[in-house]
C-alpha cells in the first residue's frame, strides 16, 4: 500500500493578523532533536519587525480600549483554540522530549492562559487605587498599558514560556511584537494560528520567527516600542540590549519562571494618577 | 532688599500702597563654613582632601564649603551602607517605623530653620520653602513611617524583602523634599541608603542627616555624600548598590540606564518634563489663570512636571492670554527671603544660562516674547517671568524642558487637537486640563500620556499620591503604595 503524500505547512510569520513571508525571502532550516522534523521557516528581518512594530501601534488603541470583559474573553479564547489543537502542540513539543512532559506543559499553558484570562477586569483594582491626600481633592490611581512591548520569547519551554511571557503583557492591554525560540520555532507558529483564530484584533499581536540574536537588537533599539519582556536572554547578551532600551527609556521587565504572577501583568503597565478638587 | 517691582496703581495712577518687604531672619538658619560627608552616622573629611562651595544664588556669595566625595569616599559610604543593612532589615519593623516618626517630628520642629537653609542655598522664595516644600517633607517621612510595619499588606501574596543598598541622586530644585521622597521609602521598606544631593544645595539634606542621628537612627543606615555628576556616577556605577533611584534630567537618566545594562540593579527614574496645561474655552477662567501661573512659575519653572506649555482654545486664546499678561505683571520677583516674593532666584548661573540660551532660541524661531516690566536685583541670578505667543510646535521652546519661568503658548480647536498636541514630545510626566465639563476631563484623562494629570487644579502633591512619569519621563512611581515597590523585591 502507498502511503499519502502528506500535505506540509508553509512556516510563516504573523504580522498585523496575516501570515506573510518575510520581506527579505530569507529562510532557515529547523530541524527538531530528534531528527523526524525537518522544515524551513520564514527568517524575520529588520524590516519584517519595523512593519511588526508599526502594525502593533494601530492596533493599540484598539486593544487597550476594550473592556477588561472583552480583553479576559479573548484570552479565554486563546486558550480554548489550543486545547483545540493541543495534539498538533504535544506533538511538536514531544519531538525529543518525554511525551508526558509534553502534554504537561501543552496543559499548564491551557491552564495559565486561563489564569491570565480572569485578570482581564480585575487587576486595575487591585493595582489601582484611591489615594487619601491630606486636602479636598478626588485622587485616584489607575493602571494603563505602557504600549507596545517587545517580547523576546524564552527558548524553552517553548509554549509555556511563551504564554507565560505573552498573556500578562496582554492581560495589561499592550500590544507586542514578540521574537520565536530560535531553536523550537514551530510551536510559535502553531500558537499565531491559534491566535488568529481567537477574534485577537489584528496587529495587538506579532509573532516573528528567525534569529532572535539579529533581531532582538533592534528591537530594543526601537523607538516605538514602549517596554521589553527579556526573559528570553541570556544575561551576557541582555547588557547590549539593556543599553540599546535606554535610547528611549523602554522598561524592562525579567522574570526566571513562567509562572502565575500578577506582578508581571503590573510590570507593563503606567499608573497614572487623576487629581480633581472637590467643592461645591 | 528694597522695591523691586512697579507698585500696583490706582485708576488715578495714585500708589495704593507703598511697598513693604517682609525679610524672614537668615539667622534662623546657622551655616557653618564647612560640612563633611556623612557617612557611617558621623560627619568626615573627604578622603579626596578637596572642598567646593555652595554658592547663594540670589547674592552670589559663598554659602558653604562642602566635601568632594571621590570614589574612595563613595566606596565608605557604600559599605558603611552595606554594613548597617542586615541589623536594619532584621529590626522589628514597628522600630523602623518609630524612628521615621521621629524625623517627621524633628522636621516639624526644625521647619523654619529648614525652609531658610533651602531658602538660602537654592533661591526659591521662602514662602513656598515654608508652606509647601517643608510640610510635605514632614508628610512624607510621617506617610512612609506608617507603612514601616504594614508592608506584608501593601502587596498581596508578596512577603515584603528590602532591596539592600540603595544608592539616591537627587536634583537641587527641591532640595529637602527630593531628599525625603527618596529617603522616607527606603528607610520604612528596610533597605540602608547613600544619598547624594545636588552639588549647588547640598546643606539641607547635610542638616537632615544630623536630625536623623538625633532622632536615633543607627549608623550607617543614612550615608550623604557631596559632590557633582562625577560623584553621582560613582555612587550609581558601585557594584554594592543593589538600586538606583535617581531624580534629574533625562538626559544623565538615560546615560543612568545604559551605564547599568546589565548590571542587573534595580532602578527607578523621575526624569524631565514638558507639561502641557490645557485650557478649554468652558474653564473657570480666573481660576485657570492662577493654575496657569503657578504651574510654570513655581520654584522659578524650575519644576520637572512644570505646566510648560500652556494649549488655549482657539476661541479664549486672545482673552486668557491678555488675563496671562495682566496677572504676570503682579508677580513680585526677587529676594527670596521676602515673604512677598513670588518668583525667586534660578538656581545657578549655569540653569540660567541654559534658560537664556533657549529663550534666545524662541526669539530666533519667531515666537513673540512678553515679559513684564521689573527690575531684577544687580546681583545674583535672575530670569523675569516669560510668555511666548505664536509659538509652533516644532520650535525648541514647545519641545525641550527650559526648567525656567517660561511659558510656552500654543492653540487648539477641538479636544482631540489638544490631546495631539499635548502628547507631542517624548516626555509624560504631568499634564493639567481647565474645563467645566467632567466628562471631557475623563475624556482627556484617559487620552493625555502622562503619569499624574491634574483637572482644575496644577502641582498638588501629596506623600499618598504616586507621582512618576511615562516615556522619557522615566519610569517608577514615589508615593503612596505604588512608590513603596520601587524598594521592594519582586513587586517592582
Amino acid at each position: 500500500m502507498e502511503e499519502r503524500v502528506a500535505v506540509r505547512k508553509t512556516c510563516k510569520l504573523f504580522i498585523d493578523g496575516r501570515f506573510p513571508r518575510s520581506e527579505s525571502g530569507r529562510t532557515f532550516g529547523y530541524v527538531s532533536d530528534d531528527g523526524s522534523v525537518s522544515v524551513q521557516m520564514s527568517q524575520a528581518s529588520r524590516k519584517d519587525l519595523r512593519m511588526a512594530v508599526r502594525a502593533a501601534r494601530r492596533a493599540l488603541p484598539g486593544w487597550k480600549g476594550r473592556s477588561g470583559y472583552n480583553r479576559g474573553q479573548i484570552l479565554y479564547r486563546i486558550a480554548e483554540m489550543i486545547e483545540d489543537r493541543a495534539e498538533t502542540f504535544i506533538g511538536q513539543l514531544a519531538l525529543g522530549a518525554p511525551i508526558g512532559s509534553a502534554r504537561r506543559e501543552v496543559s499548564e499553558a491551557i491552564d495559565l492562559l486561563i489564569w491570565y484570562a480572569g485578570w482581564c477586569d480585575k487587576y486595575q483594582q487591585v493595582i489601582g487605587s484611591m489615594n487619601p491626600v491630606a486636602g479636598p481633592y478626588f485622587n485616584i490611581s489607575t493602571p494603563e498599558p505602557v504600549g507596545v512591548v517587545g517580547v523576546i520569547s524564552p527558548d524553552q519551554p517553548a509554549l509555556l514560556g511563551l504564554v507565560g511571557a505573552l498573556a500578562p503583557v496582554m492581560v495589561g492591554g499592550n500590544v507586542a511584537v514578540l521574537l520565536a525560540s530560535f531553536s523550537r520555532p514551530i510551536t510559535a507558529v502553531a500558537f499565531a494560528e491559534a491566535v488568529a483564530t481567537a477574534d485577537v484584533p489584528p496587529g495587538a499581536v506579532n509573532i516573528l520567527t528567525g534569529s532572535s540574536a539579529e533581531l532582538a537588537h533592534w528591537l530594543a533599539g526601537h523607538m516605538d516600542v514602549n517596554a521589553l519582556d527579556l526573559s528570553g536572554v541570556s544575561s551576557e547578551f541582555s547588557t547590549g540590549l539593556e543599553e540599546a532600551a535606554s535610547h528611549n527609556l523602554k522598561r524592562i521587565g525579567r522574570w526566571d519562571v513562567p509562572g502565575r504572577n500578577p506582578y508581571r501583568i503590573a510590570a507593563f503597565t503606567e499608573i497614572k494618577t487623576v487629581w480633581h478638587p472637590k467643592g461645591r | 532688599m528694597g522695591n523691586r517691582h512697579p507698585v500696583p496703581e490706582s485708576e488715578g495712577n495714585f500708589p495704593l500702597w507703598e511697598y513693604q518687604e517682609s525679610r524672614e531672619n537668615p539667622g534662623l538658619a546657622s551655616v557653618r563654613d564647612r560640612y563633611g560627608l556623612w557617612i557611617d552616622g558621623k560627619e568626615v573629611e573627604p578622603l579626596t582632601g578637596k572642598w567646593f562651595p555652595s554658592i547663594e544664588p540670589a547674592t552670589e556669595d559663598h554659602l558653604a564649603m562642602v566635601a568632594e566625595a571621590g570614589a574612595a569616599d563613595v566606596d565608605r559610604a557604600v559599605k558603611s551602607a552595606r554594613a548597617a543593612a542586615g541589623d536594619w532589615a532584621a529590626r522589628p519593623a514597628s522600630d523602623r517605623a518609630k524612628l521615621l516618626f521621629r524625623i517627621a517630628r524633628l522636621i516639624q520642629e526644625r521647619s523654619r530653620e529648614l525652609a531658610v537653609l533651602d531658602t538660602r542655598d537654592g533661591g526659591k522664595p521662602i514662602r513656598e520653602a515654608r508652606d509647601v516644600d517643608l510640610p510635605l517633607v514632614a508628610a512624607h517621612f510621617f506617610y512612609h513611617a506608617g507603612w514601616a510595619d504594614k508592608l506584608e499588606y501593601a502587596f498581596a501574596g508578596v512577603e515584603p524583602r528590602p532591596l539592600g543598598v540603595v544608592g539616591q541622586v537627587i536634583p537641587w530644585n527641591f532640595p529637602l523634599l527630593m531628599a525625603a521622597w527618596k529617603i522616607a521609602p527606603a528607610l520604612a521598606t528596610g533597605n540602608t541608603v547613600v544619598l547624594k544631593p545636588a552639588e549647588t544645595t547640598p546643606l539641607s539634606a547635610m542638616r537632615l542627616a544630623e536630625l536623623t542621628a538625633d532622632a536615633g537612627l543607627p549608623p550607617g543606615v543614612l550615608n550623604v555624600i557631596t559632590g557633582a555628576g562625577r560623584t553621582g556616577a560613582d555612587l550609581v556605577g558601585h557594584r554594592g548598590v543593589d538600586k538606583v533611584a535617581f531624580t534629574g534630567s533625562t538626559e544623565v537618566g538615560k546615560q543612568i540606564r545604559r551605564r547599568l545594562a546589565g548590571a542587573g540593579k534595580s532602578l527607578t527614574l523621575e526624569l524631565g518634563g514638558k507639561g502641557a496645561h490645557i485650557v478649554f474655552e468652558d474653564a473657570p477662567m480666573d481660576q485657570a489663570v492662577e493654575g496657569v501661573v503657578n504651574g510654570i512659575f513655581f520654584n522659578q519653572g524650575q519644576v520637572c512636571c512644570a505646566g510648560s506649555r500652556l494649549l488655549v482654545q482657539e476661541s479664549v486664546a486672545t482673552e486668557f492670554v491678555e488675563r496671562l499678561r495682566r496677572r504676570l505683571a503682579t508677580l513680585r520677583v526677587g529676594d527670596p527671603l521676602d515673604k512677598n516674593t513670588d518668583v525667586g532666584a534660578i538656581n545657578s548661573a549655569a540653569q540660567l544660562e541654559k534658560i537664556t540660551g533657549l529663550v534666545e532660541s524662541g526669539r530666533k524661531e519667531g515666537a513673540l516674547i512678553y515679559q513684564p516690566a521689573c527690575r531684577l536685583p544687580d546681583r545674583g541670578y535672575w530670569f523675569p517671568p516669560t510668555l511666548f505667543t505664536e509659538v509652533s510646535q516644532s520650535h525648541r521652546i514647545a519641545q525641550e524642558e527650559i526648567f525656567g519661568p517660561v511659558l510656552s503658548i500654543l492653540t487648539f480647536r477641538t479636544p482631540a487637537e489638544a490631546v495631539d498636541r499635548a502628547n507631542n514630545t517624548p516626555y509624560g510626566l504631568a499634564s493639567g486640563v481647565w474645563t467645566s465639563k467632567g466628562s471631557r476631563i475623563l475624556w482627556m484623562a484617559d487620552r493625555l500620556a502622562s503619569g499624574v494629570v491634574w483637572a482644575n487644579t496644577y502641582n498638588q502633591f501629596d506623600p499618598a499620591s504616586p507621582f512618576g512619569g511615562v516615556k522619557e519621563s522615566g519610569f517608577g512611581r514615589e508615593g503612596g503604595r505604588h512608590g513603596l515597590a520601587a524598594y521592594l523585591r519582586g513587586v517592582g
